[in-house]
């Protein structure tokens, strides 16, 4: 493991496989009485969310607390960030306060790897979405959903995806999901295929480990997962697609359509579901579908990529931030 | 006035001579020429180069003078071997009136590092809806002759063709930035491969080259002359070929880090490597040399481009587009275009001196290193290697992407007019 977790290209497919494994642990001590580890104990997380993301801060925090980390929770809204305060004194305003890892959400592409390699700032930094680039605990997520549905919670420990199918729907372009869904399935051996109208599909996506497809019936039966991104009706008045239906009737997942997937195939969604648009309320609600399981194993995933690049006792782990070093 | 005798200097990379200079003018250029009188530089073996003539420089006064004013930026100009540049006009006020322009130009005469030739916006607030006054700043005291609104392109095709044609009653040319504003809304880097990668706006080649291809088939019809700023890709090299070959009065030129930076750099999210028109791919690098080579691109200009730090110590997206390039623009265009063979010295007195002073009717500059010519003269020492320190330039702004980088070349001496601006590296 690196000091940071920036993007989900920088994992080997040991370290993934190891925060899957570790994730695995951390899932248990939600079975407990008592969910929480004495782990980060006297250690200081900041959430960092310059974007409204309610879902994915709650989850971190929620990782964080079961590790028994203090956590301070900064949203840019209402802060010193809306008078016009920089990254770069934002996070250094941060730290002085003695923080160990700075969780950053921002909107635009870079930010977490400007915060990381700039000299800002000492503290270990999780990427937590920044712009249309990069989500990569959602991409460890979904990866370890896939790996518990389609190999087996017990049977998956130490295991990759080797040769699963999985099958990304949607908004390529504006998505960080996507490239980090795209990197991370590589590093694990699953053969990824990319299904959108070719508006929503970047210019140099053919040089991305993955085939790209315009049509989602042909798709569908060579799938083990069918993932779902979530399409912003906005797109459509920059003339990405016509209409909400006809992106509806050419890319939605409808009951008929998920009848064309193999029995074992699951449907996942990132979230929050535009139902109706991408995907119809028969299949968001079918036990196919695993967008709540999702939200669950990313309290997992959270802890254990908290824990290895806080608390681990994995070599690599050589965070120490102390101030007499300074 | 004193006499100046430079001595063994390979005058536009050829066998060495000695330069006589008496006074503001060259008196004489021979071998063996007598000292008697005069100050004896000994050349050395360096490169003498008339004066360099920048047609695309960022000054930023009128206001934004925390990033550089006329002062620094000509002092930059003359540490970089330049002896004359032209100001671009997208100042605060917008120099789209003849008394901006008058102030530029008169600021540019009290600095005395090197002439300043104000550039006249071509719309009223560089908006793109409305002439401003050409005729006007043409017969200012600053008497504009090149008309830009760079920084924003002239996107209006009625607009454009006008200002092409209004400029030829006096012999003008407008400049254009080629920048479709549709295509490249939100955009922040070349659109390709690592674009996609890192979520970052792609800013598609077609958006300047659409612009050029456009603006020189406006020019072959209204009969008047265009001049491309700052071209970034092969495809405009294409059409900029295409035009000339048809006959079409287009000029063209590209910035020093064009010929040498691409988009790979942008991995690091540093936005030192961000600017308009944003760094391009390798071929199109590839192409941009042999372009200048072969004479389709005419010029190289800087787009010297100064930013506080500040505006670059952030996130990408929030960052200025925009680099230095005063005093690192010579070192560079020996890099990849003189040391990869594909120009001698002389092309590189062309394409830096002749011919924008010719584009830019600058008098007095561009001129040989003749007897009776002004002594506008710059020394170059080609043997130089070193890094590039930002601590060390003229510049208020250090917004360099070189910083750290080893360039071959260096500026020793430049002369305006027969007066000294630099002498060994170090202004006057």
């Amino acid at each position: 493991m690196q000091r940071h977790l920036i993007s989900a290209a920088d994992l080997t497919r040991d370290d993934a496989v190891l925060i899957l494994d570790t994730a695995e642990e951390m899932a248990r001590v939600a079975d407990r009485p008592i969910k929480k580890l004495p782990t980060l104990r006297g250690r200081t997380v900041v959430n960092l969310f310059f974007e409204d993301s309610t879902r994915t801060r709650i989850s971190f925090e929620a990782a964080e607390k079961r590790l028994s980390a203090d956590v301070i929770n900064f949203t840019a809204k209402g802060s010193s960030v809306s008078k016009g305060e920089s990254l770069k004194d934002t996070a250094q305003t941060l730290e002085a306060m003695g923080v160990d890892a700075v969780v950053i959400r921002h909107g635009a592409s870079g930010a977490p790897y400007r915060l990381a390699t700039s000299g800002w700032i000492d503290a270990a930094v999780v990427n937590a979405g920044d712009g249309t680039h990069q989500h990569p605990t959602q991409a460890l997520l979904d990866a370890f959903t896939m790996r518990r549905r389609l190999v087996g919670r017990d049977a998956g420990l130490g295991k990759d995806l080797d040769g699963r199918r999985i099958t990304l729907v949607g908004d390529i372009l504006h998505s960080r999901v996507a490239r980090s869904n795209v990197d991370l399935l590589h590093t694990l051996g699953a053969e990824v295929t990319l299904v959108a109208p070719p508006t929503l599909l970047p210019v140099g996506v053919e040089t991305w480990p993955c085939e790209v497809s315009y049509d989602l019936d042909s798709t569908l039966p060579k799938s083990d997962a069918v993932m779902l991104l979530r399409v912003q009706r906005e797109r459509m008045n920059a003339a990405f697609f016509p209409t909400e239906r006809e992106y509806s009737r050419r890319y939605g997942l409808d009951g008929e359509r998920m009848a064309k997937m193999p029995d074992h195939a699951i449907v996942m969604h990132p979230g929050p579901m535009v139902r109706g648009m991408e995907i119809t309320a028969e299949v968001a609600d079918s036990d196919r579908c695993t967008a709540v399981e999702q939200v669950t194993n990313g309290v997992s995933i959270r802890m254990a990529v908290l824990y290895l690049l806080l608390g681990g006792n994995e070599p690599a782990v050589t965070h120490a931030r102390t101030s007499e070093e300074k | 006035m004193s006499k100046i005798l430079i001595r063994g200097a390979k005058v536009l990379g050829g066998e060495p001579q000695d330069v006589l200079i008496d006074g503001a003018t060259i008196a004489e250029v021979g071998t063996g020429l007598s000292a008697d009188g005069a100050e004896v530089v000994e050349a050395g073996g360096k490169v003498l180069l008339p004066g360099l003539v920048d047609l695309h420089t960022h000054l930023r006064e009128p206001g934004r003078e925390d990033s550089e004013t006329v002062l620094t930026g000509t002092r930059a100009a003359a540490s970089g071997g330049y002896t004359n540049v032209f100001a671009m006009a997208n100042t605060f006020p917008v120099a789209d009136t003849a008394g901006v322009v008058e102030q530029v130009w008169r600021l540019g005469r009290e600095s005395g590092y090197c002439d300043v030739q104000p550039i006249g916006a071509v719309t009223v607030g560089l908006e793109g809806a409305k002439l401003a006054e050409l005729g006007a700043m043409h017969e200012s005291a600053a008497g504009v002759t090149v008309f830009s609104d760079d920084g924003k392109c002239v996107h209006d095709a009625v607009i454009m063709r006008r200002a092409l044609e209004y400029v030829k009653a006096f012999d003008g040319v407008v400049a254009q930035h080629a920048q479709e504003p549709r295509l490249t809304e939100g955009a922040q880097m070349n659109e390709g491969v690592v674009s996609a990668e890192l979520g970052l706006g792609g800013w598609p080649a077609v958006a300047e080259e659409s612009v050029i291809a456009r603006d020189v088939l406006l020019a072959e019809h209204v009969g008047s002359r265009v001049h491309i700023c700052h071209l970034s890709t092969a495809g405009s090299v294409e059409i900029v070929r295409w035009a000339k070959s048809r006959g079409i009065d287009v000029t063209a030129e590209v910035t020093p880090h064009h010929l040498l930076l691409t988009d790979e750099l942008v991995r690091s999210y540093n936005p030192v490597y961000k600017v308009n028109p944003p760094l391009r791919t390798e071929r199109d690098v590839l192409a941009l040399r042999e372009a200048l080579a072969d004479g389709t691109i005419d010029i190289v200009a800087t787009d010297h481009a100064p930013h506080p730090h500040e505006d670059k110590d952030c996130e990408w997206a929030a960052a200025a587009m925009g680099m230095v390039g005063l005093e690192t623009a010579l070192s560079v265009v020996q890099e990849t275009m003189v040391e990869t063979g594909l120009l001698d010295w002389a092309g590189v007195a062309d394409r830096m001196s002749v011919k924008p002073a010719r584009i830019g009717q600058a008098t007095g500059h561009g001129r040989p290193v003749s007897a009776g010519e002004p002594a506008n003269l710059t020394l170059v020492d080609t043997e130089y290697r070193g890094r590039v320190d930002p601590a060390g330039f003229a510049s208020r702004s250090r917004n360099t992407p070189y910083e750290g980088r080893e360039l071959p070349g260096r500026v020793t001496h430049t002369w305006l007019r027969g007066k000294a601006t630099l002498v060994d590296g170090k202004l006057t």
